[in-house]
């Protein structure tokens, strides 16, 4: 079957999509957008976590048919032309990239919490990244990352 | 596998009643799971994701009718005043990507005893709609809806359109034990609805019972027990004794089994202790509750 969607702002179509395929399949195997992690594809991990139509979740159970005509941002469209995304920046600098497997993941769901609350409190961010799961950092290092980012934004 | 998308209520009827091998699919927590793991090959999967109205809730006659295709995410958004047991468990439900996709259509879809819709829907009298292109509508109250373990009573050519959930006229409570809080499929789990309108009492257990269940014996015991002593009238303190009394006919209502997640005699205490804390809960807010005259 044919999957017309827009990733990152663009038209993507892809044929020959097998109709029980995950939107996390196609974009991963199909479009070159690797970022996106497949370390459960039972919605335990997080670390697949894309926009659809401005909403975080996990690519691994949304079949491909379902993102027909939809509005698709993974971790690759969040940076602009002027480099990392300000999230991103803040992984970095906190040190809350280790393996960096799950980083994809925690970036787009970081980044959705800072869009919709200025100043979250920490059982707020412990709450928005309960959905992701890291197995190297034990998460302080994460939580710097997304209170860094937070008072970055705040400061602009 | 075919692909199937309907955009209108009539045509995922019919699509329902050609292709008998077709599984609906709604957020696909349930179902994507399964297909991710070969656990399932349906000959089509039937989305009901383009569906307008069963993605909508409407008020209808002193209930909610909250369409199959409403997300757990809106239900605490948009519910909370309206049917605070049934947000109160949504809240508890998986993590956020999870309550964004999720639906109650597809938990009553799955009706796994451990789904955390079940024990408030039963709690609140909720009744669940179903439709078939032949047939037409018909209602079936949740407590005749699960029929053995991920069974329900849907008839092979119908769908879930919306479940019929009357609006709260006092508190509601919902307990759920967990290993943490986030991502935690129930060990057990209790829903309590305390109607002052009708001087009765609903309940829900979960995960406790090859199918989710009431416990009506505890439900009729608490409600007498309060009348007699006309504590529904004076919002006097519930006795200790009382809510003691009303957790152990709780838990002597369960049907537990041994599992990974825990034992049969576990989620016997467990009930027994979540059962107390609801009732003494909701009969505290039900005391302070201003809003309704008793
Ligand atoms: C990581 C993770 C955590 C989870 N945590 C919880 C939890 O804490 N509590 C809990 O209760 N559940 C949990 N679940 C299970 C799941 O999210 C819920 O059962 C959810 O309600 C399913 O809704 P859905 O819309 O995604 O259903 P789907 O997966 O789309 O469908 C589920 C079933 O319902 C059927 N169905 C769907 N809509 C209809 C309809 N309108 N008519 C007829 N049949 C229909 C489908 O055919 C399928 O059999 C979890 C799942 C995951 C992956
Ligand atoms: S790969 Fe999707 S949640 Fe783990
Ligand atoms: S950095 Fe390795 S899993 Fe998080």
């Amino acid at each position: 079957m044919r999957v017309t969607t827009t990733v990152n702002g663009t038209e993507r179509e892809v044929d020959g999509v097998w109709p029980g395929e995950s939107l996390l399949y196609v974009l991963r195997e199909r479009l070159g957008l690797p970022g996106s992690k497949n370390a459960c594809e039972q919605g335990e991990c997080g670390s697949c976590t894309v926009y659809l139509d401005g909403e975080p979740v996990c690519s691994c159970l949304v079949a491909a048919g379902q993102a027909i005509g939809r509005e698709v941002t993974t971790v690759e469209g969040l940076a602009g032309d002027g480099g990392l995304h300000p999230v991103q920046e803040a992984f970095v600098e906190a040190g809350a990239v280790q393996c960096g497997f799950c980083t994809p993941g925690l970036v787009v769901a970081a980044h959705d919490l800072l869009e919709r609350v200025d100043q979250p409190s920490d059982p707020e961010i412990r709450e928005a990244l309960a959905g992701n799961l890291c197995r190297c950092t034990g998460y302080e290092k994460i939580l710097d990352a997304v209170r860094l980012a937070a008072q970055r934004q705040a400061a602009r | 596998m075919d692909f199937l998308q309907p955009r209108t209520w009539q045509d995922a009827l019919a699509l329902r009643a050609e292709r008998p091998d077709a599984l609906p699919i709604a957020g696909g927590t349930d179902v994507m799971v399964e297909i991710n793991f070969d656990r399932r090959r349906p000959g089509a999967l039937l989305d009901l994701g383009r569906v307008p109205e069963l993605r909508e809730w409407t008020p209808d006659d002193g209930r909610v009718r909250l369409g199959a295709g409403v997300s757990y995410a809106r239900v605490i958004s948009e519910l909370g005043e309206r049917l605070p047991g049934l947000a109160m468990a949504a809240r508890t439900v998986g993590s956020p990507q999870i309550r964004i996709r999720g639906t109650v259509g597809g938990n009553l879809g799955a009706a796994s005893p451990a789904g955390d819709s079940h024990p408030p829907l039963l709690a609140a009298e909720a009744t669940i709609e179903v439709v078939s292109a032949a047939r037409g509508r018909r209602e079936i109250p949740a407590a005749e809806f699960y029929t053995g373990v991920k069974r329900n009573a849907l008839a092979a050519d119908e769908l879930i359109a919306a479940v019929l959930i009357p609006v709260a006229s006092g508190p509601q409570q919902f307990c759920k034990i967990g290993t943490r809080n986030a991502m935690v499929i129930a060990v057990t789990a209790f829903a309590l609805a305390l109607h002052p309108d009708r001087r009765s009492v609903g309940t829900g257990i979960g995960s406790a019972a090859p199918t989710p269940r009431r416990a009506p014996e505890a439900e009729e015991f608490l409600a007498g027990e309060l009348a007699d002593a006309g504590l529904w009238e004076t919002r006097g303190p519930l006795p200790e004794t009382l809510a003691r009394a009303f957790g152990d006919r709780v838990a002597a209502a369960a049907d537990p089994i041994d599992d990974v997640r825990g034992t049969a005699a576990y989620r016997r205490h467990a009930l027994s202790v979540m059962a107390r804390r609801a009732a003494t809960w909701a009969w505290n807010d039900y005391r302070t509750d201003s809003r309704k005259a008793a």
